[in-house]
């Protein structure tokens, strides 16, 4: 196996430039990032935060300071609303579970948008088999939830709601607020939760101001290091551990803690806040001269997910008629672009995309759909670049079909 | 629904037929044509046989909706048919095919089974036209073409629950 693998890759010798944005399953990490975090592996704070001596010491001055700036800038009242995990599918986990035990008495309800990510909707398939009853709510063609239909799920058995601020493949914004609103008016003891990892530095998000129950962030999709986010639990708000050990600085995950990667997760948080504005606007620019550039060049595409406004600002996913997606991925590797397809191939048949398919997207459109999100960090000759590939990438695995499949 | 997502560490026959696929695009003059798979599985081909009159495969060629296992099994199967007398080409099975590309990641094993269901499917095509029915050519479908049967249905069966949950 490992042979192949290193087969595939001397194929991709002699590549003029490389542009990864594939951000959505694992991200670079940049050098400033990397550099703030080293002096911790051996320089300073690599004790336990929780023992009495120097470097013990340090690690809990370290944590508590990296988790003050976290908080800060997800406008949490106090650091104590932070709980970090080791990234976005145990913070959401901890989310539904957690609430799901502390709230078992009060009803067994719980209500999510149709689009949430992997992390949420499987957490919510497991809770089935202890009792506990998941309505899916629909969306529009654009991703956004249908609030009316919202408002009608929402019971005094309901015990949690969990809806992405923003969605993680389509980019779309919800109308968090007034979702929020709409849920609280009807019953005051829902907790609500988000999953705001696609939001957390790429729109404006605060979570005092919002007053919001629960929030998940993850490090990796701000370009920080893999294994590390964390689950905002506003202060008053009962969520039950879901994992039994020794209990350090983290009261609701126990072990201990990774203070590098904490750092990491601190200083990415910190370059992504430091020129919220700036870093948006390029993210912006670079995803719509995407968009646009894809759509001038490529026959039969499609944008999936709104335009505009009401998208994040680093998101693009596009359908290709005619052309499978894995082929496509693969392909466009060869060129040195990397980007991730919407559907799975599970066994038997390719399954495509529970996002996609609920915006309406029919089979053809989805398997077809590859998904990119763009970083302050992309360059306008990266954009060139990725611009040239997928026209060429797309006509040729389009030359391959052919005529199969159409009618 | 769990959606997983497996490594694919494709070999590199698999690659290169990728890359290179033999014997691609469609044939004007086929003997016979046949399909297997459909737009919904994200897995489909077409095979185009020029058959002479002593049946044996002058030429194959293929056309193919889907990922670079269905890319390489359907081009290696183009070549491994030519010049083969039909009864031959009948006894193939997904084993050898997948075998030729050097070996399929075993979430890709349907795709080597597809191709072979589409071909045996051409070579029973050709007989119906012809009003023949040799001896080696069973009533029974094969394995790989109940499987592509199988694969079908299954597709249709998830187009329908997406269409259901488009009206709700």
């Amino acid at each position: 196996m490992v042979e192949n693998v290193k087969a595939l890759l001397r194929a991709h010798a002699g590549l003029e430039r490389e542009v990864y944005l594939d951000i959505e399953n694992s991200s670079i990490v940049p050098e400033e990032v990397v550099e703030a975090m080293l002096p911790y592996y051996d320089q300073h704070a690599y004790g336990n935060p929780t023992l009495t001596h120097k470097p013990g010491w340090e690690a809990f001055e370290t944590i508590m300071e990296s988790t003050q700036k976290i908080s800060n800038f997800l406008g949490c009242r106090t650091l104590e609303e932070i709980n970090l995990t080791p990234g976005e599918t145990e913070a959401n986990n901890l989310a539904l579970i957690g609430t799901a035990f502390a709230m078992k008495d009060k009803g067994k309800k719980i209500v999510i948008s149709e689009i949430e990510p992997i992390s949420v909707l499987h957490v919510t398939d497991m809770l089935r088999k202890y009792g506990f009853a998941t309505t899916k709510i629909p969306v529009d063609s654009e991703g956004i939830i249908n609030l009316e239909k919202l408002r009608n799920a929402i019971d005094k058995e309901t015990i949690l709601v969990s809806v992405s601020a923003v969605n993680h493949e389509i980019g779309t914004i919800q109308p968090i607020h007034e979702a929020l609103k709409i849920v609280k008016d009807k019953n005051p003891q829902t907790i609500f939760h988000t999953d705001a990892s696609d939001s957390y530095a790429k729109i404006p998000l605060n979570v005092q101001e919002l007053k919001i129950d629960l929030a998940t962030i993850s490090s990796y999709k701000i370009l920080g290091p893999r294994g590390i986010g964390a689950l905002y639990v506003r202060e008053g708000v009962n969520v039950e551990r879901i994992l039994e050990g020794q209990i350090g600085t983290q009261k609701l995950w126990p072990g201990v803690e990774n203070t590098p990667l904490i750092v990491g997760f601190a200083k990415a948080s910190e370059l992504a806040f430091q020129r919220f504005e700036e870093n948006v606007d390029c993210m912006r620019r670079l995803r719509d001269e995407l968009i646009s550039g894809i759509i001038g060049k490529v026959s039969e595409a499609k944008l999936n997910g709104p335009k505009g406004e009401k998208r994040a600002p680093d998101n693009v996913n596009m359908s290709f008629l005619r052309c499978e997606g894995e082929a496509l991925t693969i392909e466009l590797s060869l060129k040195g672009v990397y980007v991730s397809s919407g559907s799975a191939c599970t066994r038997r048949i390719l399954q495509p995309s529970h996002v996609l398919v609920a915006i309406g997207r029919n089979y053809d459109e989805a398997h077809g759909s590859i998904l990119m999100k763009v970083t302050r960090y992309h360059k306008d000759e990266d954009v060139k670049y990725v611009l040239e590939a997928i026209p060429k990438a797309v006509e040729r695995i389009r030359g391959i079909t052919g005529s199969t499949g159409v009618d | 629904m769990t959606i997983s997502r497996m490594p694919l560490p494709y070999n590199p026959k698999v690659l290169e037929l990728f890359r290179n696929p033999k014997n691609l695009g469609k044939m004007e003059d086929a003997t016979v044509t046949a399909v297997a798979g459909n737009p919904l599985c994200g897995d489909m081909i077409t095979f185009y046989l020029k058959i002479n009159e002593q049946d044996i495969v002058e030429k194959a060629t293929f056309e193919s909706y889907g990922c670079a296992a269905n890319i390489a099994t359907s081009s290696i199967v183009t070549e491994m048919i030519k010049g083969m007398s039909l009864e031959d080409a009948w006894n193939i099975s997904w084993k050898s095919v997948a075998e030729a590309v050097g070996g399929l990641p075993s979430i890709k094993f349907h795709c080597g089974i597809l191709a072979v269901g589409a071909l045996k499917r051409a070579i029973r095509k050709y007989h119906k036209n012809k009003n023949a029915s040799p001896e080696w050519l069973k009533e029974e479908l094969s394995f790989e073409e109940k499987q592509a049967l199988e694969e079908e249905e299954l597709a249709k069966m998830l187009a329908r629950r997406m269409e259901k949950a488009g009206e709700q």
